[in-house]
């Protein structure tokens, strides 16, 4: 490389974005009063969006990219950095993302799907993208495609973090089981994880993902925040569970707080306090098939 | 002689800084007796010869720096403090049209954060350091730029945009993350300039 050569949009950019987010809490938000909350409470991040997952639930129809002139709106009122959602398959929507110079871009299962055989090749755009996943094989599926960030889906817009837990012990916990395994075993667990083996095998050696892995998808108090640290996630991403709280500027402020201070309790109790109403929620298995969100895109 | 590094541990790349300074202290022959700790409470800086502030998002770590009670034991560490990109936005005497918070102007320099704009534009590039033969492999991410340095400030690189590595006494502050790349010629050169 010649000194004074730029090098722009490279893996290791991409990647290290991702990597400034960890410990951080990242807020969805629908406008720029709800964005300068964000910022306040500590959000590293923010998700602007059209709607929160909750009411994308009840609008029904097509979810689609949040307007442009919404988004812009968002980027004007803060200084940290700005994520957008796309939806899965919708290389149109992601270029679009990026000639607005969003942060990071966010290929979405709470959007409705607009293709349901390929994700998006990732490796052709400058600014990262970050992926559900909910299992080992779907995670190391986007990382191939590109993906420079990982979330466990959870079941977005639900308030319930039920699936946000059992989609990170199976990260996890797939994770721990390459461990100790020989070449041979890893190569045949690759091909049934449907994944390159160089990617299995790195996460046997590192114990964990080769990108930033956060958790997503039901996050509604600091308890349930803490308790996605403690179980390995590198940060959260809380949707409906701060604005459809009672009082979101406090709420924000607490899951911070306990995703900082996950491993002590005494902590996340002070950060609990007062808080008001959490966000309603709802029952997981109440919800009708066609209701599922982390089943679109695998 | 055995040198405790702590790394502050509030939000940012603190495993990559962490693991820097342990490579960092093995090429010198330094990591028998020496530690490298990560830094979540303010009892935990005084005990420190070095202290790295990491890259992260400077707004969210510069208000748990106030939530935490820790700016006070910074701004009466004794020992080096090594700063990247957020931490030199934090460690700077003022940042440009930025009243949000208010930094420990530790160093003396004025930054503008976020100078060369979004993620899009964050790039890789190689600089000429000062001292150095080979120049250094520099990863940029959303990074902030040196656009004043007082008189006590020695000045380490550059590009056409701006100053992007500093030092002042023992401090080193730089708008890049060095944690990023392999080479750990800016961590040794802050190992000695501790002079334990």
């Amino acid at each position: 490389m010649k000194l004074e050569e730029l090098r722009f949009g490279t893996e290791l950019l991409k990647r290290g974005f991702a990597s400034m987010q960890k410990g951080g809490v990242i807020m969805d938000v629908v406008n720029a009063d709800q964005a300068r909350v964000a910022e306040e409470a500590g959000a590293v991040a923010v998700m602007a969006l059209e709607r929160v997952p909750a009411d994308i639930r009840k609008a029904g129809g097509v979810a689609r990219m949040a307007d442009p002139a919404r988004i812009t709106e968002i980027m004007e009122a803060v200084s940290i950095p700005v994520m957008a959602k796309v939806r899965i398959g919708h290389f149109v929507e992601a270029q679009v993302l990026e000639a607005l110079a969003v942060d990071m871009i966010d290929e979405s299962e709470v959007l409705t799907p607009a293709d349901e055989q390929f994700h998006i090749d990732k490796t052709k755009f400058t600014v990262p993208f970050v992926c559900g996943a909910r299992d080992l094989g779907e995670a190391l599926r986007r990382i191939r495609e590109g993906a420079a960030m990982i979330r466990t889906k959870g079941e977005a817009g639900t308030g319930n973090v039920v699936e946000a837990v059992r989609h990170m012990r199976n990260i996890m916990g797939e994770i721990r089981a390459l461990q100790g395994r020989s070449r041979q075993e890893m190569a045949d667990r690759a091909r049934a994880l449907e994944a390159p083996v160089e990617l299995v095998i790195e996460c046997a050696e590192r114990g964990r993902l080769p990108v930033v892995n956060f958790s997503a998808g039901g996050i509604a108090t600091p308890t349930d925040a803490a308790m996605m640290m403690q179980l390995g996630a590198d940060g959260v991403f809380v949707g409906s569970g701060i604005f459809l709280s009672s009082n979101p500027s406090r709420m924000a402020r607490a899951i911070v707080e306990a995703v900082h201070h996950y491993d002590d309790p005494k902590a996340i109790a002070d950060a609990s306090r007062d808080l008001g109403e959490a966000m309603k929620g709802l029952d997981i298995h109440l919800l009708a098939k066609e209701e599922v969100l982390q089943t679109r895109g695998r | 002689m055995g040198v405790r590094i702590g790394v502050l541990d509030l939000q940012g790349d603190v495993s990559e800084h962490l693991l820097a300074f342990r490579e960092a202290l093995a090429l010198a022959g330094r990591d028998r007796g020496s530690s490298v700790v990560p830094i979540r409470s303010a009892g935990e800086i005084t005990g420190c010869d070095g202290l790295a502030v990491p890259g992260g998002e400077s707004t969210t770590i510069a208000r748990m720096v106030d939530r935490k009670g820790m700016r006070k034991p910074i701004l009466e560490f004794p020992g080096g403090i090594f700063a990247t990109c957020a931490g030199l936005i934090l460690l700077a005497s003022a940042v440009e049209d930025d009243r949000r918070f208010s930094p420990l102007g530790i160093l003396d320099v004025t930054v503008r954060r976020n100078a060369f704009g979004r993620q899009r534009e964050s790039f890789e590039q190689d600089l000429r350091f000062q001292g150095e033969d080979e120049p250094f492999h520099a990863v940029f991410i959303r990074a902030p730029v040196i656009t004043r340095t007082g008189a006590r400030v020695r000045i380490l690189a550059r590009i056409p945009r701006g100053i992007v590595a500093v030092a002042q006494e023992r401090h080193l502050g730089v708008a890049f993350h060095p944690e990023l790349s392999r080479d750990r010629r800016l961590h040794l050169k802050f190992l000695e300039g501790l002079q334990v």
